[in-house]
């Protein structure tokens, strides 16, 4: 499938919970062969719609990662998606964002339509303070135990690491 | 009556750039489960990062993210930040960048074949494997100056030019592997040792690597042909003519076990030899950066807003970094992903039904930072005993002993 049908496939799938779409379009080597991103904003109760639109594309869509950032009013969560891999250079990578408001900060899990996207929504939960719906394990991955419970590193709110900078020590109830 | 010990093999040392501790539950000699903890040794690099003065001084904290793909977070965070910034990179940075990849990913590979090795306690294939390697690091030293951390990258092209009278010292380190790799193979794939210890260990099935979402070599070892150079291609790789490689190169077919693992990245050697012979034929003319003036750069960053994703197909896999620019100093966001943060969920399946010698060879066989096999500790009914990464190194040893003689 082509970029822009996989693009007006996602339109048609996901109707008016598509909130704004663009295509990238990077022409890489001598040959100038494109190389599409494909960007999309969607409501976040139609996240599982969305990976469930991908698979009909392909089984099992290749999920990079999940970016997140703090942008003021909103959480951004970032899906990374790569799709139409084993393939000769006709992979495309779809980029899903949804906007979570910090008084509601939750979304569903994807785990169980991807399982390998488990490690990628518990690092959201401790950097972000994001809740996962459904989400069984919900342990932290990076941050130490002894870190203080209701900071998120990745906030820039009252939330955030700044009280916590420069003095590492003072942090924790180490002896 | 049956007791369950739990073993954590981990957990952190302070060397790791991915700390990783994997705690298994052992019944006699088999794993039963498996939980991998993550570090506790976060660094937030990329808030590090993010608070410098400007992208360039980003661009110096991504080389340090990691010491042995040292070339790939740079690659894929000036790709994201071309994207984001729209800066087209002129064609010949786009080869240089693809032959220090390739040469990144030689010396990595033999590294860790050297590493395998050592775990199945083979360790004059080790120091073998480690001189063979020694070409490939004075040759990134010829082209960029350093052994590690090449400090090649820049926004919109490369820092140093390759040029002509540099490509028969290339040209020359490439024979020396190919002369070398059948030798290699061979003592690789046609030891009985190696092949006792590695054929059948830590299978993984194609549907689970692809559920796992498994990239690299980790992955195509299993039959799946993810390759972020094949598939979604950026650099020179758009052009070149290249085929993922998976186990069936060598074997009759996809056994998806640690052998696998080894012939992938062995045959990957050759192909990087290939793709570097390739690129200095094809390699075009013209400048190496897209803008040069750096005030000028840095303040065409300073006004670009959008958001922008990177790929790269790092020595271990895929490599993924996410930036978003909103029309200030320096990032807003920087999301980065390493390789080996996707192909830990692997351990789960390889390792269960293992026994206790073979975790060393399983975990290596995705190729982590090995120091995080430093310590393990057994407990046992509340008393604790410390196996040192020296006594599952020799559990390993021994197990490899017994094979040879008596065969089970």
């Amino acid at each position: 499938m082509k970029a822009t049908d996989v693009l007006e496939h996602i339109k048609d799938r996901l109707g008016d919970a598509v909130h704004e779409a663009y295509m990238q379009v990077r022409k890489v080597g001598v040959s100038k062969r494109e190389r599409y991103h494909i960007w999309v904003k969607i409501d976040r109760k139609k996240i599982r719609d969305a990976v469930n639109c991908l698979a009909e594309i392909q089984p099992y869509p290749h999920l990079c990662v999940i970016s997140g950032y703090d942008d003021g009013d909103n959480v951004v969560l970032v899906y990374h998606f790569v799709i139409n891999y084993e393939t000769k250079k006709e992979a495309i990578s779809v980029n899903f964002s949804v906007h979570l408001p910090k008084n509601d900060l939750c979304i569903d899990t994807i785990t169980d339509l991807i399982p390998g996207a488990l490690i990628t929504e518990r690092e959201k939960i401790e950097m972000l303070g994001v809740d996962f719906i459904g989400l069984e394990d919900k342990r932290r991955v990076f941050l130490p135990d002894d870190f203080p419970e209701g900071v998120y590193p990745w906030r820039r709110d009252e939330k955030g690491p700044e009280k916590m900078l420069h003095k590492l020590y003072e942090v924790g109830d180490r002896e | 009556m049956s007791v369950v010990y739990e073993v954590p093999v981990g957990p952190v040392h302070p060397a790791l750039k991915e700390p990783v501790a994997v705690k298994c539950y052992i019944e006699g000699e088999e794993v039963v489960d498996v939980d991998v903890i993550l570090g506790q040794n976060h660094r937030g690099i990329e808030w590090i990062g993010m608070n410098r003065d400007n992208p360039v001084q980003s661009l110096r904290m991504a080389s340090r993210v990691c010491g042995i793909c040292t070339n790939v977070h740079p690659l894929s965070l000036v790709q994201a930040v071309e994207a984001a910034a729209d800066i087209e990179v002129p064609e010949r940075a786009d080869y240089i960048r693809a032959i220090m990849l390739e040469v990144d990913r030689i010396h990595s590979h033999l590294l860790w074949a050297g590493v395998a090795a050592h775990e199945l306690g083979f360790d004059t294939l080790l120091h073998y494997t480690w001189k063979f390697r020694e070409e490939v690091m004075d040759l990134a030293e010829y082209i960029s100056g350093n052994r590690v951390t090449f400090e090649m990258e820049m926004y919109g092209g490369v820092r140093r030019d390759i040029p002509p009278e540099k490509y028969p010292k290339i040209i020359k380190a490439m024979n020396y592997y190919e002369a070398k790799f059948e030798k290699l193979v061979e003592m690789f794939l046609n030891d009985k040792t190696i092949a006792l210890r590695t054929v059948g260990v830590g299978v993984l099935s194609r549907e689970e690597a692809l559920k796992l979402c498994l990239v690299g070599p980790t992955t195509r070892a299993r039959g799946v042909k993810k390759d972020v150079r094949v598939d979604l291609p950026t650099m020179a790789y758009a052009d070149l003519d290249i085929e993922p490689v998976t186990p069936d190169i060598y074997r009759d077919e996809v056994v998806g076990d640690v052998y696998d693992n080894i012939v992938v990245r062995l045959f990957e050697v050759k192909q990087s030899i290939d793709i570097i012979r390739q690129c200095l034929d094809q390699m075009p003319n013209g400048p190496i950066l897209a803008e040069e003036k750096l005030p000028k750069l840095l303040n065409m960053l300073k006004k670009a807003s959008g958001e922008g994703f990177g790929l790269t197909e790092a020595p271990r896999g895929e490599v993924v970094h996410y930036v978003k620019l909103k029309e200030m100093e320096t990032f807003y966001a920087w999301k980065i992903r390493a390789s080996t943060y996707n192909n830990i969920p692997a351990w789960e399946p390889m390792l269960i039904g293992a026994q206790i010698a073979d975790i060393p060879i399983i975990v290596a066989s995705i190729d982590p930072c090995l120091s995080c096999t430093n310590r393990a500790v057994v407990l046992d009914g509340g008393k604790e005993k410390v196996l040192s990464h020296e006594d599952l190194h020799r559990l390993s040893v021994q197990k490899t002993r017994r094979l040879i003689r008596y065969g089970k």
